[in-house]
């Protein structure tokens, strides 16, 4: 059991139910956009943001800080809206995701957007620079940890591995990165497309820690993140098992959702089984 | 001549520029704790390993992961320290080019990008690695700075040049020998030609291995009764437009040479430029839509035309354009 408070728990989940709230706002209203990984993505975004990382709004580049590199950068609805609510720009700003002359592109760019470290969305490049970062903090000694998010379909690209095999030649204790297992790519189901599994050996194949978990149970992702900051001798992965668009009934297990936008009628579906989800749980 | 060397054409001294990068590294490592060297498996052959004997704790050797390179670069660039990431022309540019446009100028990160083994000047090796593109690909980038030493002295100041300047920079480098023409106290500015020579008829623009070449088609051309000006047009990105505009004013002619594809390189650059402010007759010399070949550097020069007589007989062409 987590050690956090259940008062704590309750207001993570009402964040989580505002993220995914916002996530559905502005994709639908940018009419293109990732929701069903966006959606799929709140629970462990909002764990991050508002319980795990070291950070300041009023201070993005603050030294100390944790960094988090969002390297599955498509998954840019949820990685806004996080950031909206910690502070990092206007709450009011996320509905011009996408439209012109907006800070918030269709793809997260730093030089843009305050919170966002390095731009993102040419797939299998951010692990990288994460271990660039961890490299530097753990050279210099530092306390901050490099946390790097990444996608089940991203992990084709051989970037990734070539990554991975440094973090793990280096021993990157300070490094937790974490994928997004949902086993929904564009074009269909990872291991009909080109076979990921199994994931785990491949990561502990690469030296890391390799932890797995619920993606969509906050408490469990708390305990997950607390689990891998404990790991002093290797980088962590964490696998956290999630659902495309959770929790969307219709959208679960859907490839078209990995990057299609919800049209009116869909929008409204949307919003009734989020707001059914929650109000099951009895906050 | 001011800051050219005596001798040049009689008995020049020989260094490989690589030589110039290798010394730069291990003298600012010296005086600049935030230098970070990366290289990818050819430390030697690129001189990092000068810098990885001084000062181990700053060199990375990522082995044969080029596309990881770029990134983990990114990443150092962003923790406030000064990423040199390293190797052959060809894997450090075209390879890992994406990683180059997001990471790299989209994010407009303070990464340095050294290319050495460019050009048909790596000899034996071959086509796969003569890079003959690398100009063009790096050019088109917004954010980026394209600088193509001369020599082994000019090397030197464009690695010290990139480590005082903020933000993504790309040094094309070459493996082999070359002649050293510039002094220890010519000037060195980014995005500043240098006029090596002055001369009336024509103007002859070029950069790396073939400003020696242009040098001697001077002299050539000197004896034709043809007066040139040679620019050293070291940075190519940002390009120096206003002695470019100058000596198209003043010469109304222009032969560009460079060691690499015309298509999209220091000619198009040049070109680019002239058209909008003082259209003359340009010719240039380069390599003509085709890979290299195995072979010796001097025999390479040879046969894709890359010489001094090749640069005369531009001249006469282009001054028959000339109005």
């Amino acid at each position: 059991m987590s050690k956090i408070e259940k008062k704590q728990i309750n207001n993570l989940i009402r964040i989580s139910k505002q993220l995914r709230i916002d996530v559905v706002n502005i994709v639908h209203s940018a009419k293109s956009g990732h929701v069903g990984g966006s959606l799929g993505l709140a629970d462990i975004f909002t764990v991050l943001y508002f319980h795990v990382l070291k950070h300041n709004s009023n201070d993005p580049n603050w030294e100390n800080r944790d960094r988090f590199v969002v390297s599955n950068g498509h998954i840019a609805p949820i990685y806004y809206s996080a950031l909206a609510h910690s502070g990092y720009f206007p709450i009011s700003e996320l509905s011009s995701l996408r439209k012109l002359r907006s800070r918030l592109q269709g793809h997260p760019s730093t030089l843009d957007l305050p919170g966002i470290d390095i731009s993102t969305g040419s797939l299998g490049q951010g692990l990288g620079v994460a271990c660039g970062m961890a490299l530097i903090a753990q050279k210099d000694k530092k306390n901050h940890l490099v946390y790097c998010s990444i996608g089940d379909g991203e992990s084709q690209e051989g970037s990734i591995w070539e990554a991975a095999m440094f973090a793990g030649h280096h021993k990157l204790s300070n490094l937790i990165a974490f994928t997004d297992r949902n086993c929904i790519q564009i074009d269909g189901d990872t291991e009909k497309i080109n076979k990921l599994e199994p994931l785990s050996k491949k990561w502990e194949a690469f030296n890391w820690n390799v932890l797995s978990a619920n993606g969509n149970d906050i408490e469990e992702i708390l305990d997950t993140f607390e689990k891998a900051k404990k790991e002093n001798s290797k980088p962590t992965m964490i696998i956290f098992n999630t659902k495309l668009g959770f929790p969307v009934s219709f959208m679960d297990g859907v490839s078209k959702w990995h990057g299609t936008a919800p049209n009116d009628d869909e929008a409204k579906e949307t919003m009734i089984e989020i707001k059914k989800y929650y109000s099951k749980l009895k906050l | 001549m001011k800051y050219i060397k005596e001798n040049i054409f009689s008995n020049p001294e020989m260094l490989p520029t690589r030589d110039g990068f290798g010394k730069a590294l291990v003298e600012l490592g010296e005086i600049n704790e935030k230098i970070i060297v990366l290289t990818t498996d050819v430390a030697g052959s690129v001189r990092a390993n000068w810098f990885a004997e001084k000062f181990p704790q700053r060199f990375f050797d990522l082995g044969v992961a080029e596309q990881n390179m770029i990134s983990v670069a990114a990443g150092i660039s962003l923790e406030n320290k000064i990423p040199f990431a390293t190797t052959f022309g060809a894997f450090i540019t075209g390879r890992v080019w994406d990683q180059i446009r997001v990471l790299v100028t989209y994010s407009k990160t303070n990464v340095k990008l050294v290319a050495t083994h460019t050009g048909v000047t790596v000899g034996e090796d071959g086509a796969t690695h003569q890079i003959l593109e690398d100009i063009a690909l790096m050019r088109v980038l917004p954010n980026m700075t394209v600088v193509v030493p001369s020599d082994f002295n000019e090397t030197k100041k464009a690695i010290f040049a990139a480590a005082n300047f903020k933000g993504p920079i790309y040094i094309r480098l070459g493996r082999q020998k070359a002649p050293l023409i510039t002094t220890d106290d010519a000037p060195f500015e980014i995005g500043k030609s240098q006029k090596l020579r002055d001369g009336n008829d024509v103007t002859i623009i070029a950069c790396g291995v073939l400003v020696y070449e242009a040098m001697l088609a001077a002299e050539k051309l000197d004896k034709l009764g043809i007066s040139s000006r040679i620019l050293n047009m070291h940075t190519i990105k940002p390009l120096d437009v206003d002695s470019i505009s100058e000596a198209a004013k003043t010469t109304g002619a222009i032969v560009t040479a460079e060691e690499h594809q015309i298509a999209g390189g220091l000619g198009s650059a040049i070109a680019e430029s002239v058209i909008k402010q003082n259209p003359v007759p340009i010719e240039m010399i380069g390599i003509k839509d085709v890979f290299g070949m195995s072979g010796t550097s001097d025999e390479l020069l040879t046969y894709y035309g890359l010489r001094a007589d090749n640069i005369v007989d531009s001249v006469k062409k282009v001054l028959k354009r000339k109005k």
